[in-house]
């Protein structure tokens, strides 16, 4: 005799199971993969109520909400350093950090393609969970979707961010003045090299791995050293270039860097020169760039270098008065050039 | 970190030397007179411009930046090609990454025409074209060869090794040009010649190039138009050593062909490379340059004996020439005879975000390395 169990549902194969069309469908296998999934890894209170949202108690004290928002697409899924699940974390937890906010909550939304194995989706959701755990965020509330094989790239991630940031504190790309300095927490392009040496039609083979990591701790301290901070941004698509771009703009100034100043690993120094990259405009994902009083500069750099994440922190450049809004860089061969904005993609040369 | 130098870079990159190199310079160029040369390539502009070379010069040092960008001087007609074989075709267009952003006819570019559905892959060498054409025998796949001598060789090898494996699935769009014709175009034009509009004293030759075809096909230039050529690295030292020895060469009067780069280039070159070049490709009658226009025997085309690889007669290929935007400098500014802020579209409706002419194409043309290295030089910048 049988012994029938109404209740039974057989268990995920996440060994060799695939993300199906009905993982997106709103019965019985998208429960299932919610759950087995995505609430056994990101386990809080919160998502185990299993609602439409997330209803969140303000924390104590005085003070504003932040909110951000980052969607993630990175290809291969799996990098040296990390993968898009760690990412989609640090992503958005930098984003608020940058705005000077403890990061509070996150949204996740998932964008999965048919076939996807469950294994991967397995590796990465635990990624993130573990990612959020070391940041101290809970991820609160999020959604599922499953588009047909060939329209999606394997996964994409999109997670939206809570924080608090203390009242009266404003860190904004239009307060960089004349006379400011510009600090960087680390070397440059290590993100962005980590993913072109796994492209799968590059096949230079390069010890680098990504910079990806959570950088609120390492604000956390800036903002308690007493530094007086303008500006803070993490420079992540367009690299250090982009982000003093935006923020020269936003402020209406220029900006005079040393190229010297700016560290940069010999080996992503070595794999860009290989493909006629410029370390300036490549990606990074666990670094910043601050902009402070002068009086300020050398407390701030001093808080910087006593966390594990801006060891290498530098001084690397100054705030002018320029009506061009000009980036300008005295190279290390000691000539000046402008630092662009970056035109399209940057592709490799040809000779 | 930056402190612990890149072996055999950071060598050529250092700016304590440049200082003692620049002093020579000084002392050499006087004030007497002034000096304009031209680095025929691309690289050497992008190193001018990158890093700040024009800064350790004297005034009356000027470098005129010459034609020698292969992205920049592929006219629209032949990007048209290639497009229309993606498109129309539904080949498998492979491409090296610069020339995929050069704007072609009907606002299209390589990049645009693979958001409207063409497969256009970008590569990094011809061992990825034949990796493609291995993996989809069912499908043509071209391969868009640009570029001077440099990048000739491979293609070469391509064809080669295409015929050995019996891949009949795969071949070449031809664009591959000549360094010495180009410049014997630049030397021949009635501003040059005639009417002294442009000063020439001398010009920096590309080393890679000179690795392969060796420092003998300027001997020509050096007797004939005495005028003297240095064959340069492409490190920022090199590049500075460089415009020294011409300016040396200028003021005792000699007119020689001189090496810098004699860390990898003989009078001779690579006779191997030359050899499988020959054994592919003939000399074109004529080719257009975009910004020179029609230049003689200036570009190779594939041999007939190889035909079967050639995507022109293959496909049945017929080229249409496309004009430039009639108020474009780019062949004054190629020819040197004009600098690129001269022009009234630079940096105005030509950046380069939005190129029109095609020294603004590759970040080698001379409009795109001043606009986006050195443009502050035309600004008046206020100090703070």
């Amino acid at each position: 005799m049988s012994a029938i169990k109404p209740d039974y549902i057989r268990p995920l194969d996440l060994h060799n199971g695939c993300v199906e069309l009905a993982h997106g469908g709103g019965g019985r296998a998208m429960a299932q993969l919610v759950e087995e999934m995505f609430f056994a890894a990101f386990a809080n209170e919160h998502l185990a109520q299993g609602n439409d949202g997330a209803a969140l108690p303000l924390p104590q004290g005085a003070g504003r909400l932040v909110m951000t928002t980052d969607a993630h697409v990175v290809s291969p899924l799996f990098f040296p350093g990390g993968d898009i699940g760690c990412l989609a974390v640090h992503g958005t937890v930098n984003d608020l950090a940058v705005m000077g906010a403890r990061p509070l909550w996150l949204a996740a939304s998932f964008i999965l393609e048919e076939g996807f194995p469950l294994a991967d989706l397995k590796r990465i959701v635990a990624s993130m969970a573990n990612a959020a755990r070391v940041a101290g965020v809970s991820i609160v509330t999020g959604d599922t979707k499953v588009v047909e094989r060939g329209k999606g790239d394997g996964m994409f991630i999109t997670t939206t961010g809570v924080g608090m940031a203390p009242e009266g504190l404003v860190l904004s790309g239009d307060r960089a003045r004349p006379g400011d300095v510009i600090l960087l927490s680390g070397s440059i392009g290590d993100h962005g090299m980590a993913i072109m040496s796994k492209r799968e039609n590059l096949t230079f083979d390069a010890p680098i791995e990504s910079d990806t990591a959570a950088l609120h701790g390492l604000v956390a301290d800036m903002l308690a050293s007493g530094a007086e901070l303008r500006v803070m941004r993490d420079p992540t698509r367009g690299g250090v270039a982009a982000t003093l771009n935006e923020i020269a703009k936003q402020s209406g100034v220029g900006m005079r860097i040393d190229e010297a100043s700016i560290p940069v690993r010999p080996v992503v120094e070595a794999a860009c020169e290989f493909l006629g990259f410029d370390p300036l405009y490549i990606a990074n994902e666990g670094k910043l760039v601050a902009i402070c009083t002068p009086d300020s500069a050398a407390l701030l750099l001093a808080a910087m270098r006593a966390h594990p994440l801006g060891h290498e922190s530098a001084i690397i450049g100054s705030v002018h008065s320029d009506p061009h809004h000009f980036v300008q860089m005295k190279t290390r061969f000691g000539g000046h050039r402008n630092v662009d904005w970056l035109s399209g993609e940057q592709l490799p040369r040809i000779c | 970190m930056r402190g612990r130098a890149m072996k055999y870079v950071d060598e050529f990159r250092d700016g304590g030397l440049a200082q003692g190199v620049a002093r020579a310079i000084a002392q050499a160029a006087g004030t007497r007179r002034s000096y304009s040369f031209m680095e025929f390539c691309g690289g050497h502009t992008h190193a001018i411009s990158r890093y700040g070379i024009a800064d350790f010069l004297p005034a009356n040092v000027r470098m005129i930046h010459g034609p020698g960008c292969p992205v920049c001087v592929l006219p629209i007609g032949r990007i048209d090609l290639a497009i229309g074989l993606a498109l129309e075709q539904g080949v498998i267009l492979c491409s090296y990454g610069d020339p995929l952003r050069v704007p072609a006819s009907h606002g299209l570019s390589l990049l645009k025409a693979k958001a409207r559905g063409g497969d256009i892959r970008m590569v990094y060498s011809t061992s990825d074209v034949l990796a493609i054409a291995r993996d989809n025998p069912g499908r043509e796949v071209v391969f868009l060869a640009i570029g001077f001598e440099t990048t000739t060789p491979p293609t070469a090898l391509l064809i080669r090794q295409a015929r050995a494996e019996g891949l009949n699935n795969l071949s070449v769009l031809c664009n591959h040009v000549l360094t010495p014709s180009a410049i014997t175009h630049i030397l021949q034009s009635p501003e040059v010649r005639e009417y002294g509009t442009l000063l020439l004293d001398g010009f920096i030759g590309p080393s890679h190039v000179s690795v392969v075809i060796g420092s003998q096909p300027y001997e020509h230039f050096a007797e004939e138009y005495r005028k003297p050529v240095v064959i340069s690295g492409f490190e920022p030292l090199d590049v500075m050593q460089s415009i020294l020895m011409l300016i040396r060469q200028v003021n005792e009067g000699r007119a020689e062909v001189e090496n810098e780069f004699s860390r990898a280039v003989t009078r001779d070159g690579n006779r191997k490379a030359q050899a499988l070049v020959a054994q592919m490709f003939e000399l074109r009658r004529t080719f257009e340059w975009r910004g020179l226009g029609e230049v003689p025997y200036s570009a190779l085309k594939i041999r007939a004996q190889y035909a079967k690889f050639d995507a022109e007669r293959r496909f049945d290929l017929s080229y249409v020439p496309v004009a430039d935007n009639k108020a474009c400098e780019c062949g004054a500014i190629l020819r040197g005879v004009r600098k690129p802020a001269e022009c009234k579209l630079f940096g105005t409706v030509c950046t380069p975000d939005n190129p029109m002419g095609s020294c603004m194409v590759s970040s080698e043309g001379a409009c795109a390395a001043h606009y986006t290295f050195g443009r502050f030089n035309d600004a008046t910048v206020v100090a703070a």
